[in-house]
């Protein structure tokens, strides 16, 4: 087995583009369910409409690629003002049942025939990257060191998506060391007694709703022009699922929380990915017990044991204070 | 910060002569006739025909009730009379069927929770709501009103909201000092016991600086060692100036605390006046015990009780030993 490819893909995965995406759809669900109280069940929804706002911006309609910007986050924040108005004066449970679907409806929608012309259907929309990557500062070639070397391209698209994690991070932080964030935070505990102290309790939970969603729809325009494709099947339920294991792993209600959860849960993914493949081709494990094709599935499931590991010994997540959660179980 | 926060953070009753505006409160009340919805010399906050239903139960039917400024009023009433439902329509945390209500002048008939808060008519909760994964000293702030930094433009800005912050932080600390929670200050509020939770709701309360307190249930679940403790600082409330509406199950408090009583049974209410009065009232035995008077309510009433039980029980023995002459 080839343990240096092995550790340089697990190392590379670290600063990877899907950790980038998912941790920045996870600083968005931290907004809204880390620091809230929001079970918004739909972030795939918010991620989806900024990425499907920027593509079709640019490739149906021809306009810029700061059109695109600008409607993926109106698109972001329209939708959150759709699940947030019916759904946050109601319980919690609501406003999850009410995301779990609108996300679902918005996938379909980009995936529906009808809409063939202007979402590309189930195959989706490339070719609308062009003005991203004459952006690229970087020349024709390989920028980095050690194993994190990649293509000017990867690393433009990593460079623009770290700062604007890191940017995020700091918003995150500097809003929930104010009065606001302690407002939220209130609001995740009892929002009653929040209401009795005089607060607007509703206008703070669409604030959240609207701040997580746009945060959720920077990712979808990273994941659109890192990947130079968008694709309706890849903003399934699964997206929102794998940002909430992120945000939990790395402790929610933490500024970075959800940086080192999205770290670790790629690095996972890559080794054991990588270290099943090579076991299987080196012989170690039988073909009749798995063959290359299962690797990717039982990936997931070991991902599973060790997410379960987690929450059994360390249930506040990498960060968490232990004590908060002691207090839950009152 | 306002100007009359001396007010609150002064030592209990040194603004005022100790006891004197319990005297103030109840000479005022004085002359008022026993009888319900009674109108009140000064009356901080008047209420006409307010109903709430439940499909075909009617929780709530107050015709007119007056709650007297300066004083503390105890909302008393078996169970289910619906004493916590009213005060839910009163501080905006439900929505009535018909009703008016004037609260220093100054219509609150459908006006949200938060904003009744911000009028200065503030509440708290029968079970506690204590935020238990803030601080002691955070669910404090939290109780402070009129907050620059708690809108979203100005949070990210820390000068904006600095001051204000330190000024906050510091009325809490006196307020936590009058309470004893000052060496719970970092705990969390979670790990707070249940009497001191009370007592940090209440104190929390104060935070926003109201004109009207109305406590649900203040010495449910509190331990009896804190019971006077807590006594003692819901009568602060009035020395400061305060006006108190409470709910309140245990009749020892009552009569201890309240200048006025007001008792419902079944949605209305039945009787209102002093405390004695008014448990000496028949309505209220009535309505308490449904018409069978089997728990005494005064002291006299159960001499008498036990006057007739033991008259009953000896013709009971004389006919027994009748029986067994025979």
């Amino acid at each position: 087995m080839d343990w240096g490819s092995i550790i340089s893909n697990a190392l590379r995965s670290v600063v990877g583009l899907e950790t980038v995406i998912f941790a920045m759809a996870a600083v968005g669900l931290n907004v809204q369910f880390g620091y809230a109280g929001l079970l918004n069940f739909g972030q795939a929804a918010f991620v989806a409409i900024g990425a499907y706002g920027l593509a079709i911006m640019v490739f149906f309609a021809g306009l810029s690629l700061w059109v695109g910007l600008a409607v993926g986050i109106g698109g972001a924040v329209v939708l959150a003002l759709l699940l947030g108005v019916p759904t946050l004066r109601l319980r919690a449970d609501y406003l999850a049942i009410a995301t779990i679907a609108a996300a679902e409806i918005v996938r379909i929608a980009f995936r529906s025939s009808t809409l063939r012309e202007w979402t590309g259907g189930s195959n989706g929309i490339t070719g609308f990257d062009g003005q991203f990557y004459a952006l690229n500062p970087l020349s024709n070639g390989t920028y980095g060191f050690g194993p994190w070397r990649f293509s000017e391209r990867l690393t433009w698209v990593l460079l623009v998506g770290w700062v604007l994690l890191i940017l995020f991070c700091v918003l995150v932080w500097l809003l929930m060391r104010s009065p606001w964030g302690r407002v939220l935070k209130g609001i995740r505990e009892d929002e009653d007694a929040v209401r009795s102290l005089g607060k607007n309790v509703y206008a703070y939970k669409m604030q959240a709703l609207i701040i997580g969603g746009v945060i959720g729809a920077f990712a979808g325009f990273i994941y659109a022009l890192g990947r130079a494709a968008v694709q309706p099947d890849l903003y399934g339920t699964e997206l929102t699922f794998f940002a909430y294991t992120v945000l939990l792993v790395g402790g929610a209600a933490r500024v970075f929380g959800p940086v080192v959860g999205a770290a670790i849960f790629w690095l996972v993914l890559s080794l054991t990915d990588n270290v099943l493949a090579q076991a299987i081709n080196a012989g170690y494990v039988s073909s009749s017990i798995m063959n290359p094709n299962q690797v990717g599935q039982v990936r997931f499931m070991l991902v599973g044991v060790l997410l379960m590991l987690l929450m059994i010994y360390r249930p506040q997540g990498i960060f968490g204070d232990k004590r908060e959660i002691a207090l839950n179980a009152r | 910060m306002p100007a009359d926060s001396s007010f609150h953070t002064g030592v209990p009753g040194a603004t005022v002569q100790n006891g004197s505006r319990k005297a103030v409160a109840v000479a005022a009340l004085a002359d008022v006739p026993r009888e319900p919805g009674a109108p009140k010399p000064d009356p901080i906050l008047v209420a006409d025909d307010v109903t709430r239903r439940f499909g075909g139960l009617t929780a709530v039917d107050v015709k007119h009730v007056e709650i007297q400024r300066g004083a503390i009023t105890a909302l008393i009433g078996p169970n289910g009379a619906g004493k916590t439902t009213f005060f839910n329509l009163l501080t905006g945390f439900d929505r009535p069927d018909t009703g008016e209500w004037r609260f220093n002048d100054r219509s609150l008939a459908r006006v949200p929770a938060h904003k009744v808060a911000r009028y200065g008519m503030v509440r708290t909760f029968q079970l506690t709501k204590a935020l238990s994964r803030l601080t002691v000293i955070e669910n404090m702030r939290l109780g402070a009103g009129g907050q620059r930094g708690e809108r979203l433009m100005n949070a990210l800005f820390r000068p904006a909201w600095a001051q204000q912050e330190r000024d906050n932080t510091a009325r809490a600390e006196e307020l936590l000092a009058r309470f004893k929670l000052d060496t719970k200050r970092d705990d969390f509020a979670g790990s707070l016991s249940g009497g001191q939770r009370k007592l940090l709701e209440m104190a929390r309360a104060l935070m926003s600086e109201p004109e009207m307190v109305m406590l649900d249930e203040p010495m449910a679940g509190v331990n009896p060692a804190l019971t006077q403790s807590l006594l003692g600082h819901v009568k602060d409330l009035r020395e400061q100036g305060m006006t108190v509406l409470f709910v309140e199950h245990d009749m020892d408090m009552v009569r201890d605390i309240s200048d006025w009583v007001i008792v419902m049974a079944q949605g209305k209410i039945v009787a209102e006046g002093p405390p004695d009065d008014v448990m000496a009232n028949p309505a209220v035995i009535d309505a308490y015990l449904g018409g069978h008077h089997d728990a005494p309510l005064t002291e006299a009433e159960e001499q008498r009780q036990l006057a007739a039980a033991e008259a009953e029980l000896e013709a009971e023995h004389a006919a027994a030993e009748g029986d067994g002459a025979r």
